[in-house]
């Protein structure tokens, strides 16, 4: 399968379910791994302050590029043990409420967030829902729409629901190439609407879920390229793409002032939606 | 006092048909005088039950509220000025599953005399001017896209205008399938107005109506100062089905229902419906609107 995979993204003619078994690839640089490939001296931070510390979601700070930078992530990983521990980098809410308190701390100290996310999504369990999963969520939402220092978030892999964009709410969005980024996974909506999650990839194909589709429609304002057959086959050329892209766009905000950096923020969320006026 | 004030409007719109939403979860007896309780299984006389905000008389089952009903309660007087009618769904992913995402929303138009899933304006609690937002579960399950994401966007903006509070009932299943990616990025969108509302110092009221669930509550619905729910509503990120799915064991009695999600500290208050408004006007009070 794998093999197969690798040739066919030479092909440039990938499906969409083709797309999400790669975004899904067990073997694909995860959120520590970039962090240790673009920047120097990573400190991870732990802990919510309320509850624990959630592995599934990670953060610290690092220099990139001779300046500090807060980075966070969703954290899966590449073994069974370790997909365990980091419970397949779905996060509870303890995860959420941990980035948000060091994002907060990045915009105390004047210094930029950078985010990866990779999650199938929110973890759906009894302590998430009772510890409050959805309000995490949303305060996370609610409290970087108006922070005022640049947010650069990255889609590594899969952008699953408000799992995803509770570290989404960026200045910028970016997406690897062979990334997805979704409301709900293929076979929840084929479960969903066709009542029948074996027709995931008929769902996939129907659903705008990669990233040139994402682009086309404002929802990423970028799109970093992968070495054929994936990030995976060559993480380090990857992390190399992903660098730029980050530097990039920092540049570019780092023009703003803190003002204009929640304001630009602020409208580019804000015009997101389509519907018609009637007359 | 407020509540009497409700009722009165209450009896003064008990003219009003009962909404279609209602008469799907009836019994099919005709001449609709007699509806089944679907907690007790009680046999309740229409009337009855309408007299009592639609609250089981035997058991205190809350019915689910269509917006008419809800803004009969609520505003003095049944008066309201209803904002961004003019605003419509479209079917811009080309959806369909069983039928056409155009026809679905047709079809939902038609069947609730709702333009989408909520209904948003101004009108005044206990002698309160408030901007409201009002979900109605029977369009599409109260499910969240770009309309339902705008037309809240858009309320909190003007509230922010006239320097008014915002109070939300929410009634939702969640972000809408149909709208795929666009949907999820209403909760940002909502979320970040909210921020704004709460920088003015404005106050947000949030009443939570059975179910309020995933992207609604991941966004505005849990965001409020204030937090009310309607007893026993389920309230919660993941739907009980797919926790239950990926735990594989059975879930607490009473999970995820208000008086539970309160006990965890996630709501502030879980009232009747009867004393609702009461609450609301206090609240109001205590916030100086």
């Amino acid at each position: 399968m794998q093999n197969k995979l690798d040739n066919l993204t030479d092909s440039l003619a990938l499906s969409n379910w083709q797309i999400v078994l790669l975004a899904r690839n067990s073997q694909r640089p995860s959120a520590l791994d970039y962090i240790n490939m673009i920047s120097e001296g990573f400190v991870e931070l732990r802990g919510d302050r309320y509850f624990s510390d959630d592995p599934a979601l990670i953060g610290g700070i690092a220099k990139f590029e001779g300046e500090y930078v807060m980075f966070i992530g969703n954290q899966k990983g590449k073994t069974t043990k370790e997909n365990l521990a980091r419970n397949f980098g779905m996060a509870h809410p303890e995860g959420y409420r941990k980035a948000l308190r060091l994002m907060k701390m990045a915009e105390k100290f004047g210094r930029p967030i950078v985010t990866f996310i990779d999650t199938p999504g929110a973890y759906p369990g009894i302590g998430a829902e009772e510890r409050g999963q959805a309000e995490a969520i949303a305060r996370n939402l609610l409290e970087m729409s108006r922070l005022n220092v640049p947010i650069i978030c990255v889609v590594t892999g899969e952008g699953g629901s408000g799992g995803a964009l509770g570290i989404g709410v960026g200045n910028k969005v970016l997406m690897m190439e062979y990334s997805i980024y979704s409301v709900i996974s293929p076979e929840g909506c084929a479960s969903i609407l066709y009542r029948d999650s074996s027709r995931a990839m008929e769902a996939a194909e129907n659903m705008k879920i990669t990233a040139p589709s994402l682009l086309d429609l404002s929802i990423v304002d970028d799109i970093i390229s992968e070495p054929s057959g994936g990030a995976h086959t060559d993480p380090k050329a990857a992390a190399e793409n992903l660098k730029n892209a980050i530097i990039k766009h920092l540049k570019e905000l780092k023009k703003l002032s803190s003002e204009k950096i929640t304001e630009q923020r602020y409208n580019r969320f804000r015009k997101l939606g389509i519907f018609e006026k009637i007359q | 006092m407020a509540i009497r004030e409700s009722v009165a409007d209450w009896f003064s719109k008990k003219k009003i048909k009962p909404s279609l939403d209602y008469q799907a979860e009836k019994l099919d007896i005709p001449g609709d005088l007699w509806v089944k309780c679907f907690k007790c299984g009680d046999t309740l006389y229409y009337k009855d039950l309408e007299k009592n905000f639609k609250v089981c008389t035997k058991c205190g089952y809350h019915f689910k509220l269509s917006f008419r009903e809800r803004i009969a309660i609520t505003v003095d007087n049944g008066a309201f000025i209803e904002y961004d009618k003019d605003i419509r769904s479209t079917n811009f992913f080309n959806f369909s599953d069983t039928k056409s995402y155009t026809e679905r929303i047709e079809d939902n138009m038609k069947n609730t005399g709702l333009s989408d899933a909520i209904v948003t304006g101004e009108g005044k609690i206990a002698g309160h001017p408030v901007v409201l937002g009002i979900m109605d579960f029977s369009f599409m399950g109260g499910s969240m896209g770009s309309v339902v994401g705008e037309k809240v966007t858009l309320a909190v903006e003007r509230a922010i205008e006239k320097k008014m509070p915002v109070i939300i009932f929410n009634a939702s299943g969640g972000a809408r399938m149909q709208e795929g990616i666009m949907s999820l990025m209403q909760m940002a969108k909502t979320s970040a107005a909210l921020a704004k509302l709460a920088d003015k110092n404005l106050p947000y009221i949030s009443v939570l109506t059975d179910p309020t669930t995933a992207g609604v509550s991941a966004s505005y619905a849990m965001l409020g100062d204030f937090i009310i729910s309607e007893p026993g509503a389920l309230i919660g990120f993941a739907g009980p089905r797919v926790i239950e799915q990926t735990i594989r064991q059975k879930l607490p009695p009473g999970f995820q229902r208000a008086e539970y999600v309160m006990a965890h500290g996630m709501i502030d208050i879980v009232t009747e419906r009867k004393y609702l408004k009461d609450i609301v006007s206090k609240i109001l009070e205590f916030t100086g609107h």
